[in-house]
């Protein structure tokens, strides 16, 4: 297993609020400029902390969706049922405001081209948000690694950077597919239905190709997908998962 | 500390005892899921727990031996790096103490190791004198895959990537080596209450 290089201690950094990009009625991006940030790797995560007037804090971690090539570092926050950060974060944050982040954290859910693949991108929801920084940083290097992604979201109005997938797919740099799970226009020509053992099948590379499989989303779905995969006989070890989410059932 | 985030009040409404909830964490009832790969299911048949590295002489135990072994039910809180604390969680298993009796050893460090290839570390005091468990049922019932059945390693003090999910046996050494989310920057102690989550901290 590759160690990553000594890393330095992760200080608290303030960025600015440049932008903010309405994704979905429910997420949005978050895009920031952040001073000194030490650059990160396509798939890695950051902390961001909220501090109110008495002192009180709290934290939460959320992907970045920027590649590394990219002069702005995005985030995109899905508001949560009661989300205490997450409602904050899509409902008040304003451009112009600060936001207290540190990292990059995580080194193992990252994507770089000398880890090759071909590479088979599965994301649920908005576990979509670290496969734009892989998209975008695959683009960036002009990679020659074989990539697809498979993106399964409830509507169509449920789905994350729908634009720029739409002109990604248009222009055949990279292999984009979308499922809908609940409702889907007439003239819906994408997949239907929740990601299964039979559409991995249809979709991923094939075994002998050994890919490098990326999932990302909901526990339940990251554990049905991942586990498809290792069910259609995809070596465990080349399966990276991160999982995210109120998820896990009541105990 | 001088930075306020504009407009934010924060909840604050657990009803959790404060003094139970180390800095920088929320309580939450439901139980997440944190794990780098897909879930193993090795059969219970082919399951054993071993004690290797710098010991008189290796030991093992089968699924039926470890259940076997005088069971201990612990309440405890635990603390995942990822910010969710999760209060009076339950759970059934053999303390690594009694693993251990008969182990005689110079090693001041634990590596424990899973299926799947997960490795985490631990100074050796940490997981003995009551402090940690192989934990295979959670409130009262068999320890789901998800959650690291058939058995994890309990260290409830510590960061819970430290409770390895899916244990099947710790190495001492005389070193400490880092573990997996160690290696990736993960701070290679993990105390809550010190909010040693990374690297430097």
């Amino acid at each position: 297993m590759a160690r990553a290089a000594v890393l330095g201690r992760l200080t608290w950094r303030l960025g600015t609020v440049l932008e903010l990009v309405d994704e979905t009625p429910r997420a949005r991006s978050i895009v920031l400029e952040v001073p000194e940030w030490p650059g990160h790797r396509a798939g890695q995560h950051v902390d961001v902390r909220l501090t109110a007037e008495d002192g009180y804090q709290a934290q939460r971690s959320y992907s970045i969706a920027s590649a590394p090539e990219d002069d702005e570092l995005v985030l995109t926050v899905e508001r949560l049922e009661d989300g205490e950060v997450s409602s904050y974060l899509v409902d008040e944050l304003r451009p112009g405001d600060s936001l207290e982040l540190r990292g990059p954290v995580g080194g193992f859910f990252v994507w770089e081209a000398a880890l090759g693949g071909p590479l088979l991108l599965v994301a649920g929801g908005s576990g979509v948000a670290p496969f734009r920084s892989i998209v975008r940083h695959h683009l960036a290097v002009d990679s020659d690694v074989r990539l697809r992604l498979l993106y399964s979201a409830r509507t169509l109005d449920d789905v994350l950077y729908r634009d720029e997938l739409d002109r990604l797919a248009a222009s055949h740099d990279v292999d984009i597919r979308l499922t809908l799970t609940r409702e889907w226009p007439d003239e819906w020509s994408g997949y239907r239905g929740r990601i299964d053992g039979a559409l991995l099948a249809e979709v991923a590379w094939p075994t002998d190709a050994r890919p490098l499989a990326y999932v990302c989303g909901p526990t339940a779905f990251v554990e049905t997908a991942a586990s498809a995969l290792v069910d259609l006989g995809h070596d465990p070890g080349r399966i990276r998962t991160e999982r995210f989410g109120p998820t896990g059932g009541p105990s | 500390m001088s930075f306020v985030s504009r407009g934010f009040r924060g909840r604050r409404r657990d009803h959790a005892d404060p003094a139970r909830v180390p800095p920088g964490q929320y309580v939450t009832s439901d139980f997440p899921v944190l794990s780098a790969g897909p879930t193993p299911h090795t059969a219970l048949e082919r399951w054993d727990f071993s004690i290797r590295g710098e010991v008189d002489e290796p030991r093992r135990w089968t699924w039926e031996e470890l259940q076997s072994l005088p069971a201990e039910t612990v309440t405890v809180d635990i603390h995942c790096v990822t910010k969710w604390s999760k209060l009076d969680t339950v759970w059934t298993g053999v303390s690594v103490d009694t693993l251990l009796e008969e182990v005689e050893t110079s090693a001041e460090f634990v590596v424990a190791f899973s299926d799947g290839g997960y490795t985490t570390n631990v100074p050796l005091e940490d997981v003995t004198g009551g402090k940690a468990w192989v934990a295979y049922a959670y409130d009262d019932e068999p320890l789901d895959p998800e959650h690291g059945g058939p058995a994890r390693l309990l260290v409830p003090h510590l960061y819970f990537w430290k409770s390895a999910k899916w244990v099947r046996g710790l190495e001492l050494r005389d070193d400490d080596e880092p573990g997996f989310w160690e290696g990736y920057g993960y701070h290679n102690y993990g105390d809550p209450w010190r909010e040693q989550r990374y690297w430097g901290d």
